[in-house]
């Protein structure tokens, strides 16, 4: 190496080194002033008068699942309006970070959150994976999220480890949606034999296979249980290998892109021409019209009951029609929706204000806080969080789709809802 | 001496590990196929819809990869922006025909609302090219070799990124085109008519552009250009305007690429192009590079390997869900090829080339 550069280089390197000695030692103990000490195990984050409660919602926000991201960070927004934008005197500031529904994306989208010492509090994220990738970075920078989506059964699981302490969800677990589901093909259409495809994801293995061993508990045969990649397009060859063990019904509760890609093709494939076909909360959106065409008509999803919402749900829809105009894009803003409020009331318990309006935030208290939600009145259900980090009001209905045209999408239309609420 | 016998002891014991590997593969392929073939779960009409989605398949790979064996045949590159050029076709075709399916054209004049797309995706796919080629690779033209290639993944990002920012990241769908509902009876066989079409507008693209390359003038000095530059130019061929119409015919077939691609498949999004782009390459490399029969062969044995290699022996092996492994067929292929010829299927012929 040229003797220059490497001087320059060494300069800069120890430069580098004695910045860094100089800089913050671990989390940032924001220095108390006269009156407030911040007595938080992991930190306390301070908002002087006139700077915003900052808030972050992290998900899908871009590709074919953007639906799903776009349609929680609505909920969020809705919220947050409903509060007058304010909290503790303070405007409510909220940012978003893309995860691309993938853990590597989470994993970015969190370290980047994670590095952020502004953050009181995070909504998300859209697909377990994003969760899987990125939860470990926010447990550990103190912060707490609540996701609105995700919906694997292992990410609130009893054993789910110490990575997981920031992780609540306001989102059923597929424990619950895989054996609706699986109830609603045993009993309801009567069909015996069932197939499964997953992309691979977290969300889809999981409720595949829950999906399955529910089907052969109540009598029924798992004819094939197949997988694709995620960017898959070519669905004929996988479909041929599952028209050769002759299913009744085909079960993929995957994701927007290869949900479209299976439901168009499936028809074209010699012995599908008409098997029953499901999916559930992960293309319930008017995209999956858009990529799959005329042959969804007919298929079943599955997704939280909105009609089993003991909250104002009407009311939410509303105020979403007012900002928004059209139809919700996806399943779950309402469940944004109170997981923001519960991080919202977690917030004004905890938070300390001073006598000229500075706002301190002790983080741990907040997730204690969230933690002990108990009976509270959202729109999903009244809410009461386990230890585990599950919120949620699991009621799951499936929905049939009864016109593909994607402009007709409003299951909230109560006229002619599409799709419609077929079980229970 | 003595470096020299172990010199020849590591040559020995390296050629006895790939042809080791050489058989391992085949085994493992002949096992599984006979295992697969010996559970009989499959009809041979099963088997005749393998193949026949493959080709389609295939085929698609095959338009896409002429254009990045022409390119690496002129200057030597990869082009790694050609699978987002396919993109841009798409979504091109997409405005067009669906402003037709709304007017009612397509319904009423099926043939003319399967040309008249088609012919507008290879315009606006030559068109980007051919700004691409310009701004991004024409002033790196005597760069070192990396520089262009960065440059041609940059051009990637910025084609993949400015339809998302021009689109949104959404998903849209191709207009179906109702006539090609359906099967045809070919030799007894039902195939669905998409297929067909797919598959024959693929063959007819590439007869065209074969005959382009090999009896026209612009073809003969494309040709010229690729042996050797400085003497094509010596010899008053401007390389410049040829280098463009390489790039232009490459991008037409990949924008009509783009198109079939959208009726077999209907979604179109801005990353559509990123990993037909990467088979695509596969192909070509798999195929020969550089040589355009080559990546006709490559693309559809790309295709149907893909369509057919999961359940012929990938399920025999007794690999659970074996459609998963789909891609690592595709890249299992690439090294191979890359290991034992490296010059591919039609190689070729290295010995002549300056390279």
């Amino acid at each position: 190496m040229n003797k220059r550069l490497f001087a320059v280089l060494s300069v800069l390197v120890l430069a580098s080194m004695m910045l860094a000695a100089c800089g913050p030692k671990g989390p940032v103990e924001t220095a108390a002033p006269a009156g407030y000490e911040c007595a938080d195990e992991f930190r306390c984050v301070k908002i002087a008068p006139g700077e915003p409660i900052h808030i972050a919602y992290w998900g899908v926000l871009s590709g074919a699942d953007s639906s799903l991201g776009e349609d929680s960070k609505r909920g969020v927004e809705v919220a947050i309006d409903d509060k007058g934008g304010k909290l503790l005197g303070h405007d409510i500031l909220l940012t978003t970070e893309d995860a691309g529904c993938t853990p590597e994306g989470g994993a970015t989208a969190a370290a980047k959150l994670a590095s952020d010492t502004s953050l009181v509090g995070l909504i998300g994220s859209s697909c377990s994976d994003e969760t899987v990738g990125g939860i470990a970075a926010i447990s550990n920078a103190g912060l707490t999220t609540i996701s609105p989506s995700n919906t694997r059964p292992a990410l609130s699981a009893p054993d789910r480890g110490p990575d997981y302490a920031g992780y609540l969800r306001t989102a059923h677990s597929d424990a619950f949606q895989g054996k609706a589901v699986a109830e609603f093909a045993y009993n309801f259409l009567k069909v015996t034999k069932a197939a499964t495809i997953h992309d691979g994801s977290a969300y889809a293995q999981a409720l595949q296979q829950v999906f399955a061993d529910e089907f052969a508990k109540l009598g029924g045969t798992i004819v094939a249980q197949e997988a694709v990649a995620k960017d898959a397009t070519d669905m004929k060859p996988v479909l041929t290998t599952i028209a050769a063990a002759g299913p009744e019904f085909i079960y993929y509760p995957v994701f927007v892109a290869v949900g479209g890609y299976v439901t168009a093709q499936v028809r074209d494939v010699p012995g599908l021409e008409s098997v029953y076909l499901a999916g559930s909360d992960g293309i319930f959106t008017a995209d999956l019209l858009k990529g799959g065409g005329e042959n969804t008509k007919g298929m079943y999803l599955s997704s939280p009951d909105f009609s089993a919402f003991t909250g104002d749900y009407a009311g939410f829809i509303a105020k979403h029609e007012a900002k928004y105009g059209g139809s919700t894009l996806s399943t779950f803003h309402a469940h944004a929706y109170d997981a923001a409020n519960i991080l919202f009331a977690a917030l004004e318990k905890v938070a300390h204000v001073d006598d000229d309006g500075t706002v301190w935030v002790p983080l741990k208290a907040l997730r204690d806080a969230i933690y002990a939600t108990k009976d509270f009145a959202g729109i999903t259900g009244n809410l009461s969080c386990s230890a585990s980090g599950d919120c949620g009001a699991p009621v799951i209905a499936v929905y049939e789709i009864v016109n593909a045209d994607p402009a007709s999408w409003n299951p909230a239309d109560a006229a002619n809802p599409n799709p419609k609420k077929v079980w229970p | 001496m003595r470096t020299n016998l172990s010199e020849r002891l590591l040559d020995l014991a390296v050629s006895v590990f790939m042809w080791g590997f050489r058989v391992l593969i085949v085994a493992v392929i002949l096992i599984g196929t006979i295992s697969t073939i010996q559970a009989g779960k499959y009809t041979s009409e099963q088997w005749i819809d393998f193949v026949v989605q493959g080709i389609s398949q295939g085929s698609l790979y095959a338009m896409i990869a002429l254009g990045y064996t022409m390119v690496y045949g002129i200057l030597r590159m990869i082009n790694f922006a050609h699978g987002d050029i396919f993109m841009t076709g798409a979504f091109g075709a997409y405005f067009l025909a669906t402003w037709l399916n709304n007017t009612g054209f397509i319904d009423s004049n099926p043939l003319l609302g399967l040309l008249i797309p088609i012919l507008f995706a290879m315009l606006v796919a030559a068109g980007i090219a051919m700004l691409v080629e310009r701004i991004a690779y024409r002033p790196l033209r005597n760069a070192p070799r990396l520089v262009p290639l960065i440059s041609a993944i940059g051009a990637s990002f910025f084609l993949e990124y400015a339809f998302r920012g021009f689109f949104g990241p959404g998903v849209y769908a191709y207009p179906p085109i109702n006539a090609l509902d359906g099967e045809w009876q070919i030799f007894g066989i039902g195939i669905q008519k998409v297929q067909v079409v797919v598959a024959v507008s693929a063959a007819i693209m590439m007869a065209i552009l074969y005959s382009i390359v090999m009896f026209t003038k612009v073809g003969k000095a494309m040709r010229a250009v690729s042996e050797n530059k400085d003497t094509a130019a010596l010899m008053g061929i401007n390389v410049n305007s040829i280098i463009v119409s390489t790039f232009a015919i490459g991008a037409a077939m990949a924008g009509a690429a783009g198109v079939l691609n959208s009726l077999l498949f209907r979604q179109i999004n801005f990353m559509i192009g990123f990993v037909p782009g990467i088979k695509a390459f596969t192909a070509a490399v798999l195929g020969g590079i550089g040589n355009i029969p080559g990546a006709m062969v490559g693309g559809l044995v790309l295709g149907i390997f893909e369509s057919i290699g999961p359940s012929l022996f990938l399920e025999g092996l007794g690999i659970p869900r074996p459609y998963q492994l789909k891609d690592a067929i595709a890249y299992t292929m690439l090294v191979m090829i890359l290991l034992f010829r490296p010059s591919g299927i039609l190689g070729e012929r290295l010995s002549t080339k300056k390279a």
